[in-house]
């Protein structure tokens, strides 16, 4: 009985040590050399394949900084923690990371913009883009949430108005909302835009107002108040504010008669005040 | 049953009597009609005019180098109040010259002669470009365009449509039975213009009367008429040269390839207008139909005139609630989100349903019957496209070989389960031009 038992045992054990033997030899023999940094900055990276570098995911960028081919600010939805984590592992300098923010530019939803028809159709934007949208304007949001959709950090919502709100808090500036968005409405800017003309509408001033009423009706008051010439100008209908110049501030907002140009209203929303907030959210 | 026909497609209920019987009647002068840059496939047009100038019916006031074009005519005497962006049926929105009508008319008198033998095929391909004729069944593709075949490229038949195939519609029902000479002249001149020793013109058996008068119109010669099985998409170029003629276009090709041309009837006898008449491209036959209008009519309708002031001439919208306002039949007709557009030159039907015959957009699962691949005339899958259109996966839908569909409807049709399938193969598709855009860009 007993001897049957260390048979079995001792054979087993030995089948085993010579697997276990063959696999250690496999290993060594077989092995793919690998940068180690990679791992490295595998860990400093999100992991979220957002492909908000332009890469297809964090793997490829993470092959892209090692090989130099991406600075260690690539990484647009890690921010400048990330950037100095990278630097870290890479061995050179973080540079500066400017946080980028989506802002929605459109403020006509349910309230404010005529409904011309009723949209029976697959329910995305870019479907009902293709049938001209329902809405009045040929411009503005058409509420479908394919940017919500879009979204990878639960940083996007539609409003009760209809409209997306993105949350300040959660916000990485991958850019993927503005990229899903038929009608370009989504623009992604330097955390320190604060002036931004919340209409898309190239209609003639009339026209515009007509289908909703908070949008740009290129009445140049804009124009005219602000301090440095040419900070905001009227292309196509449209009041367009020149970064580069344009002061920070709210003078030009004022006057506005239908508040579409207003400042410091972005970065209010986060996903505890929107959920406060908004019926929908839950 | 015994006619000619293709393989597969589907059996809608065609509703044709609402206005087969009906005598094409002149619409009313419009006071304003808005008239689109862009009417055909291919290029838009850049306008002639400008604000403030005096226009004259038939006057050409748009036009374009590009090859794929066809140039704009004013429709009315009046004056250029405007060019802007105005609502198009296609869905977009588009530049466009509006004109505010003085009220009078120009009377089109036969000045050029109808002797064939008399004209060049050079100067046929010439007056038809100039007339700005495009195909009138609805896909408006240049009509000079497809008689300049490329170099070694030999046609030897002429097809013409005659099928109207589409439910609700009657124009061209009402143009063969009403003027089958000019069809049959219009015919004879396609044949000249390319060369070609055969003519046949392509009709459905439900058109019994329509028959009778071609055949009549036709004579003897070397034109035949071919009735075809009353059957969904017969009317569709591919569809119809393979039940016509037996031959099939391959994917990608064009009827070019197998030496066959289609025009619409609507088209050829549009030819004869411009021939005989000198008269551009500035009205068209209109059905009017479907059970959201009081009074279902064909009409001749200006180019421009705005669709409220066509139905108006209808009796208006019957009853209340959401209608449904198609440009076109209800199998390939676009949905209007407003009256305001014009009536264009591949407007061949406008066709209202009423609030109470709307179905839900509700759909179910897909349960793979496979009744949409029984129906496409393409021989695709639909199922398989539609799903790849909704999920953006492009390369996929590309390799499916999406860019045959032809955009009958058939699958969405069928499918048991009210899945919108055609809806997401236009947007695949949208999505490859819009991918190619990209490519194109960088």
């Amino acid at each position: 009985m007993s001897g049957s038992l260390i048979i079995s045992a001792v054979s087993m054990g030995g089948l085993g040590a010579a697997l276990a033997l063959f696999l250690a030899y496999a290993d060594k023999k077989f092995t793919i050399e690998e940068d180690p940094r990679i791992e490295a900055i595998m860990g400093a990276l999100p992991n979220t394949n957002c492909g908000g570098c332009g890469y297809p995911g964090c793997r490829m960028l993470a092959e892209a900084l090692m090989k130099g081919d991406a600075p260690p600010t690539a990484c647009v939805a890690g921010g400048s923690d990330t950037a100095n984590k990278l630097a870290g592992v890479l061995g050179v300098e973080a540079g500066s990371v400017k946080r980028t923010i989506a802002v929605v530019l459109c403020k006509g939803g349910h309230a404010e913009a005529e409904r011309r028809a009723t949209y029976k159709g697959e329910l995305s934007c870019t479907a009902s883009n293709l049938t001209g949208g329902d809405k009045g304007c040929t411009y503005g949001c058409l509420g479908y949430g394919e940017c919500v959709e879009a979204c990878k950090f639960d940083a996007m919502s539609m409003n009760d108005n209809g409209l997306p709100v993105v949350f300040y808090d959660k916000c990485v500036g991958c850019g993927a909302c503005a990229k899903a968005c038929p009608r370009d409405i989504i623009e992604m800017h330097p955390e320190d835009h604060k002036l931004f003309v919340y209409c898309k509408s190239k209609d003639k001033g009339a026209q515009a107002k007509k289908v909703c009423s908070v949008s740009c009706i290129a009445c140049s008051l804009c124009v005219k108040d602000c301090s440095v010439p040419g900070g905001i100008a009227v292309k196509d209908n449209l009041a367009t504010v020149n970064y580069a110049v344009a002061p920070q501030n709210d003078e030009s907002t004022k006057r506005c008669p239908t508040k579409c140009i207003a400042y410091g209203i972005e970065g209010q929303n986060t996903k505890a005040s929107f959920k406060a907030s908004s019926k929908r959210a839950g | 049953m015994g006619h000619k026909t293709f393989d597969r497609g589907i059996h809608p209920a065609y509703y044709k009597e609402l206005t087969a019987a009906k005598k094409v009647e002149q619409a009313a002068l419009p006071k304003t009609v808005i008239i689109p840059l862009q009417q055909h496939a291919g290029a838009a047009c850049a306008p002639l005019v400008k604000k403030g100038d005096a226009v004259q019916e038939g006057q050409k006031i748009a036009d374009v180098q590009a090859f794929v074009s066809a140039p704009i005519h004013s429709s009315i005497n009046g004056k250029v109040k405007d060019i802007e962006l105005a609502s198009h049926p296609g869905g977009t929105r588009v530049m466009s010259i509006v004109i505010e009508g003085d009220g009078t008319t120009r009377e089109w008198k036969a000045e050029g002669s109808a002797d064939l033998n008399a004209i060049t095929p050079d100067m046929l391909r010439e007056i038809i470009r100039e007339a700005g004729i495009v195909g009138m069944g609805g896909a408006a593709f240049p009509t000079s365009v497809k008689l300049a075949p490329p170099k070694g490229k030999a046609i030897d038949t002429i097809l013409l449509n005659g099928c109207e195939c589409e439910p609700f519609l009657t124009a061209d029902h009402r143009i063969m039975l009403e003027e089958p000479e000019k069809v049959v002249w219009g015919l004879k001149a396609l044949m000249k213009a390319t060369g070609a020793a055969n003519g046949i013109i392509g009709i459905e058996e439900n058109k019994p009367d329509a028959i009778e008068a071609l055949k009549k119109a036709i004579g003897g010669g070397n034109i035949k008429l071919v009735i075809l099985e009353a059957k969904y998409p017969q009317g569709a170029e591919k569809m119809l040269i393979k039940a016509g003629l037996g031959r099939k276009v391959p994917p990608g090709k064009l009827p070019l390839d197998v030496g066959v041309v289609v025009n619409n009837v609507g088209t050829a006898a549009a030819i004869y207008d411009a021939v005989v008449y000198k008269k551009p491209l500035i009205e068209r036959i209109v059905t009017i139909s479907g059970n959201g209008v009081r009074e279902p009519r064909n009409l001749r309708v200006r180019i421009g005139t705005s669709f409220e002031e066509v139905l108006n001439q209808c009796g208006g919208l019957n009853g209340t609630g959401e209608t449904e306002v198609l440009n076109g039949g209800p199998m390939m007709g676009i949905a209007q989100s407003t009256l305001a557009v014009p009536v264009i030159k591949g407007t061949s039907g406008i066709t209202v349903i009423s609030a109470a015959s709307i179905k839900s957009n509700n759909y179910d699962p897909c349960i793979k019957c496979a009744s949409c691949v029984s129906a496409c005339p393409m021989g695709l899958m639909p199922y398989r496209l539609g799903d790849y259109g909704k999920a953006a996966m492009t390369a996929d839908f590309k390799a499916w070989d999406a860019l045959s569909c032809i955009e009958c409807g058939c699958c969405s049709y069928v499918c048991p389960a009210k899945r919108p399938l055609l809806q997401w193969i236009r947007l695949g598709k949208y999505r490859l031009r819009k991918e190619a855009q990209k490519a194109a860009a960088k």
